[in-house]
């Protein structure tokens, strides 16, 4: 059976593309057959992140119109056989995703791919809300800070009501990923804690990515993080989330950067 | 208390603690508030809709805030006006 994971969050900048990159990527590791979508209409960025600018010919809107199929508009990713991306549209205006669209396209998606995971705009217009319109799942991108935790506070409540599933008396079942973590400040008193955020949020957790030099790395070269770096905190993390969005039960734990010797002492002292 | 018990303990440090707190009410009252018309928007449309019977009001002149406590909340309804209201309604009279 197939999955529509969004990954939202309200606020922007808080590395939605990111993760669905890197959960996508993760997924199609595991032999998940997988297409990333982006419904950030007007400002893409997923096909960036990913790698793929420079092989887009349709995209999301040119296939909810009918000018081209689903399969031209699917871009098949060059590292990973399980991996696809439905890019959005670059320059249409974003009222052209209409609802009754939307659902076709999703459910085509459905029948070709194990997990479609589409990657929200920011805000909580028509773009935010067609994208977790038909969601079954909802990964919810928290920062340890007030004004992310208010926003992703403000998108459970349209989780919970504003999707095909609330209307039918039905669930999404939603999770809060946390990126850019930083445990010692964190312990500190300077960032809120994780138990924090879940408890202001009551919402299970699904993982902690640690703040990391990687992402921004992985994004400079347009490869999602969980394959630039594999051993990476911030990749290590992204694949442990995945494992648990397939049912996998693995110990949560905050993945540090492994630092040699010079770097711990160095740590200690200014901790 | 406990605030600023950690606070002292963290050299001034510990912040987290107070968006913690900033969060927990102020989600509190915005969960309460969803699915509701704009309370505020409406508060407005109705004073001046009865005010005007009697008085020609400048609708811009109307402003209506709303300040949260913790124990209370306060309703400021703040009319202007005009100076020849007095006169107009003896001429009317």
């Amino acid at each position: 059976m197939a999955k529509v994971l969004v990954v939202t969050s309200g606020k922007g900048g808080v590395g939605k593309t990111t993760t669905t990159a890197a959960l996508g990527a993760a997924l199609a590791q595991r032999g998940e057959k997988v297409v990333v979508v982006d419904f950030d209409v007007g400002l893409r960025n997923l096909d960036l992140v990913m790698g793929a600018e420079r092989r887009v010919v349709f995209d999301l809107i040119n296939v909810v119109q009918g000018v081209a199929k689903l399969p031209q508009a699917l871009i098949k990713d060059k590292r990973l056989e399980n991996l696809w991306l439905l890019p959005a549209s670059q320059t249409r205006d974003k009222d052209a995703l209409t609802e009754e669209g939307v659902g076709k396209v999703i459910a085509d998606l459905r029948s070709r791919f194990d997990w479609v995971i589409c990657d929200s705009p920011a805000g909580i217009e028509r773009g935010a809300s067609m994208a977790m319109r038909f969601a079954d799942e909802a990964v919810i991108v928290t920062n340890p800070e007030v004004s992310s935790v208010r926003d992703s506070d403000r998108i459970i409540g349209m989780l919970d009501s504003k999707t095909v599933r609330a209307e039918k008396g039905e669930r999404v079942e939603k999770h809060i990923l946390i990126t850019r973590y930083d445990p010692s400040r964190a312990a500190r008193g300077e960032m809120l804690t994780i138990d924090d955020i879940l408890e202001i949020l009551a919402t299970p957790l699904l993982g902690i990515i640690p703040e990391s030099q990687d992402v921004l790395k992985a994004s400079n070269v347009g490869t999602p993080v969980t394959l630039s770096n594999a051993e990476g905190a911030p990749a290590r993390a992204y694949i442990d989330a995945a494992r648990r969005l397939c049912g996998d039960t693995v110990p949560m734990q905050v993945p540090t950067e492994r630092k040699g010797f010079m770097d711990r002492l160095l740590r200690r002292r200014a901790a | 208390m406990s605030m600023g018990l950690l606070r002292l303990l963290r050299g001034n440090k510990a912040t987290a603690p107070v968006a913690r707190e900033r969060l927990q009410i102020l989600l509190a009252h915005e969960r309460g508030m969803r699915g509701q018309p704009d309370l505020l928007g409406v508060l407005r449309e109705e004073i001046l809709a009865v005010v005007s019977k009697h008085v020609t009001l400048d609708p811009t002149k109307v402003i209506v805030r709303l300040e949260r406590g913790d124990e209370v909340s306060t309703l400021e309804v703040d009319i202007e006006v005009p100076n020849d209201f007095e006169r107009k309604k003896a001429a009317v009279a």
